[in-house]
């Protein structure tokens, strides 16, 4: 490995300002500092400094979203081959298969994409290139529904880095959460693509045209979607689709965005990210109570067959878990101060829920409640911090 | 005892290099040096030339800002060097010692006796007077103000930190002087914070000061943490903090009415091959004290790219680099330690993601979170890049102040008066927020962006 580090080091100066290469400083730094910890030492203010950098905290979201995307390869595979085709003799390494080739070429759109606006603006800026991306170029892809097309993948992840980021500053000055503004950008842009029963389950919307044999009365509609459709017919009953039941929500052999289904999955990433510290425990848990307490004040009420969803059924379909663990706690995005975190946690597990409920148009509010909260954090930690200063205003006033 | 003041909140730093509790009287260093940049918001106006001869206490400097604040010689001698950077900036002003421990004489009466005018002249011409620190902002004190309280600190927390009860163990009754001298000058209390395992220690006979104990982790030992404990600066306030050995410095001045400024210091590190205590005199080159402790020469690693070891006055959070020359590589007039270790000038092959298991970090990403008692050898790398702030929540666990460190320094990057003011700037000064500089894991450099709010209001507030 001597061989690779001299190597780096004669090739070096061209990089550097003046050198033939000085354009791609940054990108050059990018590519040196994740071989090897850069070799820069303390120069003012405290000479030892702890080992946790921003690479690393992006490392462990990545391999805290690692369970979840796993699981959601296969998940492409078993929803298309064993519940829509109706074949029983697929393996597990099958399913994975098909769902890694589906699900591969969006993760490369995303990257290739995203990346490539992060490096050149970083080039622009005279700045290192920051990993925040690496994560947001993860979690674009997961919250997808497998079928989007790889060019709306491409032109939303754009949308996403340039609107969302750099037009802030970059990584650390966002105010919405770059992944979920990607779907948003989808939703509202390219609304067929991201809506309706077809679009959950690989191949399902040209299936007629591409000759799938589909088993009887087969939907590919979500939970979620069931329940809107039993709503809109005036049913008395939710029936849903296929026959699934809770526990089959909660490891997530059900249609949805590719990352989100399996509850199991998304918890081991929580443990990873509460574990590590890296993922607020404030947000996670105020978010699940609020989505509680807002279902389980529906209960109360039970105007209709949407309200009577039990309210814990909403922390296992949809968006919920994976919106809660990896979107919400995204610390950029999210309230910064503690007391602040469980207030906005709290509230977008309300406001998914009232949207889920009271919504007509559209069965899922994960994305929207959390990109409505991001707006509101500032505010949220304004009159926390505010708090803080009226103490030491008061203090003061006490001494004069 | 009193009620004792618990913190939970702060990071004990373990590092290799500890000093053991044996006491070296070095021999007098080959130079002593007052170096103006160790104080804060002086430009020094010159008062000898090369050549002149000193006596211990004769003034060198006065601060251009407050012209009755003098810089006095911490030892007889000869002027030997006026060093000078760019601009003419003065670096440091040299004193060849002649050993003969000459010193100005000031009168003494019985310390009851005495009253404030008294106690502020002669501090003030003997050279005490930077002594006392003044907050807001930790500037040396302004003579015309009379402080709500003044705060000593009777223990150290940080890496690697002496002793302080091991440092003053023969000076009780100088330290009983100087509380005495300093009750002198404020209208308030003088508060004198100590640990709750120092039972056997001098400062446990104390009675002159309000005694307070504190127990918890770094920044326990900090005199802001526990003025922010025990009675909190609110805009408007004004209150003095003294080093401890300077209490003691200041007793001995008015029981015998010369000029001591000898000290002990911890030589620490693990690039030091026997960490112990040193008795010397302020102000002293560092070279002196180093030569010979030391694990690797620098001298030999100087004609290679760059230094092996890094020297700091102070303790490794909040010290000063000095270089090992005759130009500004003395000891600080505030700092007790003298700490060494190695720099990080090193690539390390994907760091970033390995175990890294001889690393410390408060994130559980890392495992020394499973050896609580483990040592560090911990180097100067960064680990990391600069990135702009990302995490949040972590800052508030290391610091055990009511302040919201990320608005304060967000704040000052935004160079916001209003805010900062609300905020808390008056209670904080650049080692209160050392340890969220060591964790933070976007490697922003905080104690330097605090600084410079500092300024902006000082410069504000004139």
């Amino acid at each position: 490995m001597k061989g690779l580090r001299n190597y780096l080091n004669k090739i070096k100066p061209n990089f550097e300002k003046g050198g033939k290469y000085g354009k791609f400083a940054s990108t050059f730094e990018a590519f040196e500092s994740f071989l090897y910890v850069p070799n820069t030492v303390t120069k003012c203010g405290a000479h030892i400094r702890d080992a946790m950098d921003l690479k690393r905290t992006m490392t462990v979201v990545i391999v805290a979203l690692l369970p979840a995307l796993l699981f959601g390869m296969f998940n492409v595979g078993y929803q298309h081959n064993n519940v829509a085709l109706g074949l029983t003799d697929t393996t597990v390494m099958q399913n994975f298969w098909f769902g890694f080739l589906k699900v591969l070429p969006i993760i490369v759109v995303a990257y290739v994409v995203g990346l490539g606006i992060e490096f050149l603006f970083a080039e622009i800026r005279h700045e290192e290139v920051n990993e925040g991306f690496l994560v947001s170029g993860l979690l674009i892809p997961m919250i997808m529904p497998v079928d989007c097309p790889l060019w709306i993948v491409a032109v939303a992840t754009a949308f996403a880095v340039i609107v969302g980021k750099e037009m802030f500053g970059g990584t650390g000055m966002n105010i919405f959460n770059p992944a979920l503004l990607a779907r948003a950008f989808i939703f509202f842009a390219y609304p067929t693509a991201i809506s309706g029963n077809e679009v959950w389950v690989a191949g399902l919307k040209n299936a007629s045209a591409s000759g799938m044999q589909l088993v009887d009365g087969y939907s590919g509609a979500t939970p979620l979607g069931d329940a809107a459709a039993a709503m809109s017919s005036g049913a008395q009953s939710i029936d849903w689709s296929m026959s699934t039941t809770p526990i089959d929500w909660f490891y997530g052999f059900i249609p949805g965005s590719i990352g989100e289904t399996s509850t199991l999955a998304i918890l081991i990433g929580a443990f990873i990210l509460i574990w590590t510290g890296v993922g607020s425990w404030r947000i996670m848990v105020s978010c699940v109570a609020g989505g509680l307490a807002m279902g389980g004040l529906f209960n109360l009420i039970g105007a209709n067959i949407l309200m009577d969803i039990p309210a814990w059924y909403h922390l296992i379909i949809g968006g919920f878990a994976f919106g809660t663990v990896f979107m919400a706690t995204d610390p950029v995005t999210a309230a910064q101060t503690n007391r602040g975190k469980y207030i906005y946690g709290f509230l977008i597990g309300v406001f998914c829920v009232m949207t889920r409920v009271l919504n007509p148009g559209y069965p899922e509010g994960m994305m929207l409640a959390i990109l409505f909260m991001n707006a509101m954090a500032p505010l949220i930690d304004y009159y926390v911090v505010q708090g803080n200063v009226k103490r030491r205003l008061k203090r003061a006033k006490a001494n004069a | 005892m009193s009620k004792v003041i618990k913190l939970r909140k702060g990071l004990d730093i373990n590092l290799i290099g500890a000093a053991e509790r044996v006491l070296t009287k070095c021999p007098a260093a080959a130079s002593y040096a007052l170096v103006p940049d160790h104080y804060r918001g002086v430009t020094p106006k010159l008062l000898v030339k090369v050549g002149d001869k000193v006596k211990a206490g004769s003034p060198l400097f006065f601060s251009k800002e407050h012209p009755e604040v003098l810089f006095t010689s911490p030892v007889s001698g000869a002027v030997g060097a006026i060093n000078r950077g760019e601009k003419r900036k003065i670096l440091s002003v040299v004193v060849t010692p002649d050993g003969e421990n000459q010193s100005e004489h000031f009168d003494v009466c019985p310390i009851q006796e005495l009253t404030r005018e008294r106690v502020k002249d002669t501090l003030l011409r003997a050279g005490f007077w930077p002594m006392l620190i003044q907050r807001p902002f930790g500037i040396i004190a302004q003579s015309d103000t009379t402080p709500k309280a003044i705060f000593v600190s009777g223990l150290d927390t940080a890496p690697l930190a002496p002793d302080l009860n091991f440092l003053v163990q023969d000076q009780g009754e100088h330290i009983i002087a100087g509380l005495e001298a300093l009750k002198k000058l404020t209208d308030g209390k003088v508060h004198l914070t100590v640990g709750t395992d120092t039972t056997a220690g001098v400062l446990s006979r104390i009675k002159q000061a309000e005694v307070h104990h504190i127990e918890g982790p770094h920044p326990a030992g900090n005199v802001g943490v526990q003025i922010s404990q025990i009675d909190p600066i609110a805009k408007g306030d004004i209150v003095w903090t003294v080093e401890l050995q300077h209490v003691a410095m200041i007793g001995r001045l008015f029981l015998t009415g010369t000029v001591d400024m000898s000290k002990i210091v911890a030589l620490t590190g693990s690039e030091v091959v026997k960490p112990h205590y040193f008795k010397v005199i302020s102000g002293a080159l560092i070279s002196s004290i180093t030569d010979g402790n030391l694990r690797t020469t620098p001298e030999t690693d100087a004609k290679t790219d760059g230094h092996d070891v890094r020297i700091i006055s102070g303790n490794p959070l909040t010290g000063i680099k000095v270089p090992l020359d005759e130009v500004e590589g003395y000891l600080g007039f505030y700092h007790n330690q003298i700490t060494v270790i190695p720099e990080g000038n090193k690539y390390e092959l994907l760091g970033w993601a390995m175990p890294r298991f001889n690393k410390f970090s408060v994130s559980h990403s890392y495992f020394s979170w499973l050896f609580p008692k483990k040592k560090y050898n911990l180097d100067t790398n960064m680990n990391g890049g600069p990135r702009a702030f990302v995490q949040t929540g972590i800052y508030d666990k290391v610091m055990p102040m009511n302040i919201y460190p990320l608005y304060l320094i967000k704040a000052i990057l935004a160079g916001d008066i209003d805010k900062m003011e609300n905020l808390g700037i008056y209670e904080v000064i650049e080692e209160d927020v050392a340890l969220c500089e060591f964790i933070d894991p976007s490697k922003n450099e905080w104690q330097a962006i605090l600084g410079r709010g500092i300024e902006q209001m000082i410069k504000e507030l004139n």
